[in-house]
């Protein structure tokens, strides 16, 4: 087995603990609710419900969904048998609609709005934070503080001005919805300008407060290399600075991977109550429906399909961190 | 410690930051002293604006916004403060024990920690939120501080373990003198500005959370927060109502707060950490 597979292996067999371990949370953390869960579920969610056929329909399928009467370690086996064929349970709310097919039509706003709103914020980021350790001066001094105090800014705040300000004062752009409600998703020129337009607002807030922590992190990486031996003895040699500030970028960057990994969660998080404030047709949108409706198996839908995500993806991130960062490919050198 | 103290003072970010955070706490806790009336009254109609009667308008239920702001400021620091000791000690603790121990305990400690960094403590906030039906501001930050320890325990891991085999620590094991002394005496002591530093970051980031927990409805009962007042004023729909007063300020005193302690600990770490300075 060579040195990278080996790492592979090794990461591949950690984040499949860590995954069983999030299930395991979102399996026994509302099964915490005192009594018969779901007899409490039915009857908060059954309030003001007349129909006593109707309840007592909701309140079989929940029944039979939880095996309430099994032992707990059944119950269990039953629920990793339903999340592996795919089935995560019906919603209250909507009920008998399936959580699986409502997450599965919210999935792709949230992917498109987020993926590319987190990348670009931490390239934007990156770039600015490098550029004000390098200038120093007056860049520095303006680029960090303002760095600093969007960092301080959670994301649905910013959200919120931002609605605010560009929707509601300036009537740039639509105030919710992921497209003009009298349209019908097709492949149109007007459906996708509606959909950009619809874009924009929630895209740019998750940017700014992206940009906002990147830079600062950038920024300190940048400094503690700038400083360091190596940047001394290339100046000495008389290496043009333009080099060694290509140095000093790739050294800095490296560990900012590691950081985009670690903050993917508190990203996607921040993300998600964003929709919440555009009411964008994402998973954050149909979590807090969820949460105002108590609906459990939605949101334990949610949750546990954003916390596979965000392990997916650092998973992703930390595989090709070891492909790209020599230090780590010595080091799996020096263990094998 | 004193010593300490006089480098920090020369630190404008940390003055700066320490400044705003401890005015916004006096003014917080002397208004309701001078305006006694109950937060939760109702004073005018819905979503007043701003006049000189009240100074930040009325809310959808026509309640004061600037003495809700107050109480919610309130709420949200100790919120903040509360999350932050908790998180704090548990990432001490855990820190402390698996980097001076080392070992099997490291080995489980250190596989505990990176797997609740890699779960976003924010699903797990979420989790435990829905699952307890009766929530106080206190039972929230208890919540919060349970979910965000593993930085700080990363960190003071780090810390500790190269510490461990420094000399003083070598010749206090020679000396004969028990684990918990040495811990004590020959190694928090160098890292007391750390561990000073991640309280402050904790007590931000603990802050930030309530926000996003409360604006997802998931925040205390029968108490104001910031959190809390965004999610009336959302909920409610100020934004659509044109009640800008109803949520900028609350947005504002977040960002406010939590600059300000990012400020004192970016000022703290350029002291502590000469390596960064710039």
């Amino acid at each position: 087995m060579n040195a990278y597979t080996k790492y592979f292996v090794n990461k591949f067999l950690w984040y499949f603990v860590t995954l069983l371990i999030a299930v395991g949370l979102n399996f026994i953390l509302p099964r915490l609710i005192e009594g018969n869960p779901v007899s409490i579920i039915v009857s908060q969610m059954t309030q003001g419900m007349t129909d006593s056929d109707t309840i007592k329909r909701v309140y079989e399928t929940f029944m039979v969904e939880f095996g309430i009467d099994k032992p707990l370690g059944t119950q269990f086996l039953i629920y990793v048998k339903n999340l592996l064929m795919g089935d995560l349970g019906t919603s209250f709310g909507l009920y008998p609609k399936k959580v699986t097919d409502i997450l599965a039509s919210a999935v792709p706003w949230t992917v498109g709005l987020q993926l590319p709103a987190i990348l670009v914020g931490w390239i934007l980021g990156n770039v600015l934070g490098a550029v004000a350790a390098y200038k120093k001066g007056v860049f520095d001094k303006v680029i960090f503080p303002v760095a600093l105090f969007i960092n301080s800014i959670p994301f649905f705040t910013l959200a919120i001005i931002m609605l605010y300000v560009f929707g509601l004062t300036l009537k740039w752009f639509p105030l919710s919805g992921g497209y003009d409600f009298q349209m019908i998703p097709h492949l149109s020129f007007d459906f996708i300008f509606s959909v950009i337009r619809h874009h924009t607002l929630p895209f740019l807030s998750i940017v700014l407060v992206t940009i906002g922590g990147q830079a600062i992190g950038m920024r300190e990486m940048s400094i503690y290399e700038l400083n360091s031996d190596y940047v001394l003895y290339s100046k000495l040699l008389g290496i043009r600075d333009s080099k060694i500030a290509k140095y000093v970028f790739r050294n800095a960057m490296l560990p900012q991977i590691t950081g985009l990994a670690l903050s993917i969660g508190t990203m996607v998080g921040g993300s998600l109550i964003c929709e919440i404030v555009f009411s964008y047709p994402g998973i954050g949108t149909w979590l807090f429906t969820a949460i105002r409706q108590l609906d459990y198996p939605l949101i334990s839908g949610c949750t546990l399909l954003i916390a596979v995500s965000v392990l997916l993806a650092n998973f992703t991130l930390e595989i090709i961190y070891g492909f790209i960062d020599p230090r780590i490919k010595a080091a799996q050198m020096e263990d094998h | 410690m004193t010593n300490s103290i006089s480098i920090l003072i020369k630190s404008p970010k940390f003055v700066i930051g320490a400044v705003v955070l401890l005015l916004t706490i006096a003014l917080v806790n002397i208004y309701p002293l001078i305006n006694t009336k109950d937060p939760l009254s109702m004073e005018a109609l819905a979503f007043q604006p701003p006049d000189s009667k009240l100074i930040l308008g009325s809310d959808n239920f026509g309640r004061d916004l600037f003495l809700e702001l107050m109480y919610g400021i309130k709420t949200s620091i100790r919120v903040g403060l509360i999350a932050g000791v908790i998180a704090t000690t548990i990432g001490l603790i855990f820190g402390l024990a698996s980097g001076y121990i080392g070992g099997f305990i490291d080995d489980i400690l250190t596989a505990i920690t990176n797997i609740f960094i890699v779960i976003p403590s924010f699903i797990i906030l979420i989790l435990i939120s829905v699952s307890i039906n009766s929530r106080s501001s206190l039972v929230t930050a208890i919540i919060i501080g349970i979910t965000s320890w593993p930085w700080t325990a990363r960190a003071v891991r780090a810390q500790t373990t190269s510490l461990r085999n420094r000399d003083h620590v070598n010749i206090a094991k020679i000396s004969g003198h028990s684990t918990t002394r040495i811990i004590i005496y020959e190694i928090l002591p160098y890292i007391a500005s750390y561990v000073v530093m991640a309280f402050v970051l904790q007590t931000a980031s603990g802050i930030l959370s309530e926000a996003s927990i409360s604006m997802l409805g998931l925040g205390p009962y029968n108490t104001i927060s910031l959190g809390i007042l965004m999610n009336w004023a959302l909920v409610f729909e100020a934004p659509v109502a044109g009640a800008w007063w109803a949520f900028i300020p609350a947005a504002l005193s977040i960002a406010i707060i939590t600059f300000s302690l990012y400020l004192m600990n970016t000022g703290m770490d350029e002291i502590f950490n000469p390596k960064i300075r710039s």
